[in-house]
């Protein structure tokens, strides 16, 4: 497993980038990862999305499905893709300091 | 006891004997590429220890799209380093998987140079499926296919790559256009193909006629197969010379006819077609000698897949017949209420197939606004999948109940 430093703390990552314990993370990890899934600069809307993964995935455990992310956060795939260009499942998860969704977004 | 020495006794023994191997194969890149070789390595190994070494699940992609790329990781990667990520890339097959020789020989150019070299022609979806590169790779390789006009195929929860039967490219048989479908439905669900939004897959297969040449029947959740309406074409004269030429008729073509819906008198034949099944038996038998009807379109069925999470199922009739003509209207609406249904009340990796069985198919139907018909029950009084309502009238329910008794 790597490690790799996110706005001045370690984290311990999977091979396709996802870190492993988000106890640490906090919106200053989420903006350090960004630029790596082509995100340049973290904006409200882009907040919208994470937040919402973040608060779904807290109640449930398991990533929102895509269909549910689009629905609540009033927003159509395309603006998601436009928002995170790597898609929802690798993009807006991992800034969002989840485990690898398996299946889900 | 690990193999990092480059020998593969085990692997040797699939080189042996008359049947082309995989191995061969993988060997010949291997002359060229590091990748391929620490392949060979790592799946010697697998064979001494009866056990994959592939991680399973990765996630990685190109920028805009969410399917299309399998990340694939060793979890060896110390013993074959070559081989620690090792993704696949699906990449759209022309219709019917017609290519010019330059168009093949840039697509393996691109994949040597940046990959294993190694290709699947194709895969079960009928991608031309590029096997094992590195995730640094994957953008320069999605610049370079789009260059030269590729695009990558459908992974994951949505509309897997569409494919087709050579159809009226080179087949007498096909109903209506195949190749065109094909592509048409490709451009129209772009968005749906690129980025997963659904329950699970959905694959669309067009095959031109009963024969199925795509095993779309078995292998599509929306299998669209030409037909005709009305009857089947037949030159006696033609038949006559069958006959003449010591064909059996009666036997061969009437006898193996599943409806015996055929009479051959020595002279002129004659089928009923009402009970015709479209079965293409006596057409295959004697493509001189009868042909489909003019009146041609398709049969809409939808539902099959390969048994994972409830068992194998085969698709079953929805439209019996559609005509199959640009732009597909028809077709894309129905396919748009089947999708909305699906997604607004599907489970998580639930095909439409399983949907339809859990929600019962006179709901779904509803839903999507299909009045249900006698051609989609399986055997008469055998299938309990169509309520009709019309049948059932004041006092109809306590006359049902006698009769049980
Ligand atoms: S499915 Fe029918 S039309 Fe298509 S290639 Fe086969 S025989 Fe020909
Ligand atoms: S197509 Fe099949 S069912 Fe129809 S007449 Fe020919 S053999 Fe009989």
């Amino acid at each position: 497993m790597a490690t790799i430093e996110l706005a001045g703390k370690q984290f311990d990552v999977d091979e396709d980038g996802f870190i492993q314990d988000a106890t640490d993370w906090d919106e200053a990890v989420a903006a350090a990862i960004a630029p790596t899934e082509g995100v340049d600069s973290m904006t409200e809307e882009h907040w919208v999305v994470v937040n919402f993964i973040r608060d779904y995935y807290k109640e449930f455990g398991v990533a929102p499905m895509i269909r549910k992310l689009c629905k609540s956060t009033k927003m159509d795939l395309k603006k998601i893709y436009e928002l995170f260009p790597s898609g929802p499942a690798k993009g807006a998860c991992k800034i969002a300091g989840l485990p690898k969704p398996t299946g889900c977004v | 006891m690990s193999n990092t020495s480059g020998k593969t006794p085990k692997l040797d023994k699939l080189d042996k004997g008359p049947w082309p191997s995989f191995v061969k194969e993988i060997k010949r890149a291997a002359e060229k590429s590091p990748m391929s070789k620490d392949l060979l390595g790592q799946l010697e190994l697998s064979y001494e220890e009866k056990i994959g070494h592939w991680k399973h699940g990765g996630i990685v992609g190109v920028f805009g799209y969410g399917g299309g790329v399998i990340g694939r990781y060793s979890d060896v990667p110390d013993k074959f380093p070559n081989v620690a990520h090792f993704h696949t890339m699906r990449v759209n097959m022309p219709s019917a998987w017609f290519y010019s020789t330059e168009a093949l020989r840039k697509l393996c150019d691109i994949w040597e140079k940046h990959g294993s070299g190694l290709l699947n022609m194709h895969g079960s979806t009928g991608d031309i499926i590029f096997l094992g590169t590195v995730t640094d790779k994957l953008e320069p390789i999605f610049a370079e296919l789009t260059e030269a006009g590729f695009d990558l195929g459908g992974s994951g929860s949505d509309v897997r790559t569409p494919s087709c039967c050579v159809g009226p490219a080179r087949c007498e048989w096909a109903c209506y256009d195949t190749l065109n479908l094909c592509y048409d439905l490709t451009m129209h669900y772009q968005d749906e193909l690129h980025r997963p939004a659904f329950p699970y897959k959905f694959k669309f297969k067009c095959a031109g006629c009963p024969n199925d040449c795509v095993a779309s029947v078995a292998r599509a959740d929306m299998s669209i197969i030409g037909t005709w309406k009305d009857g089947i074409q037949i030159d006696n004269g033609a038949v006559k010379e069958y006959a003449d030429k010591g064909m059996n008729i009666q036997k061969d073509v009437c006898g193996n006819c599943p409806a015996k819906c055929m009479e051959w008198d020595g002279s002129t034949m004659a089928i009923d077609n009402s009970l015709c099944r479209r079965c293409m038996h006596c057409i295959n038998v004697m493509p001189k000698a009868l042909r489909p009807g003019k009146e041609r379109g398709a049969c809409i069925m939808i539902g099959s897949k390969a048994p994972i999470v409830e068992g194998a199922l085969l698709s079953s009739v929805l439209v019996p017949f559609m005509k199959m003509e640009p732009p597909y209207e028809e077709l894309k609406d129905l396919v748009e209420k089947m999708h909305d249904i699906w997604c607004e009340e599907g489970k998580n990796r639930e095909r439409i197939g399983e949907f339809i069985q859990r929600v019962g198919l006179g709901n779904f139907l509803e839903a999507i606004e299909v009045e249900p018909s006698p051609y989609m029950v399986e055997h008469p009084r055998d299938n309990p999948y169509v309520f009709y309502e019309e049948y059932f009238e004041e006092g109809d329910e306590d006359e049902g109940e006698e009769e049980d008794e």
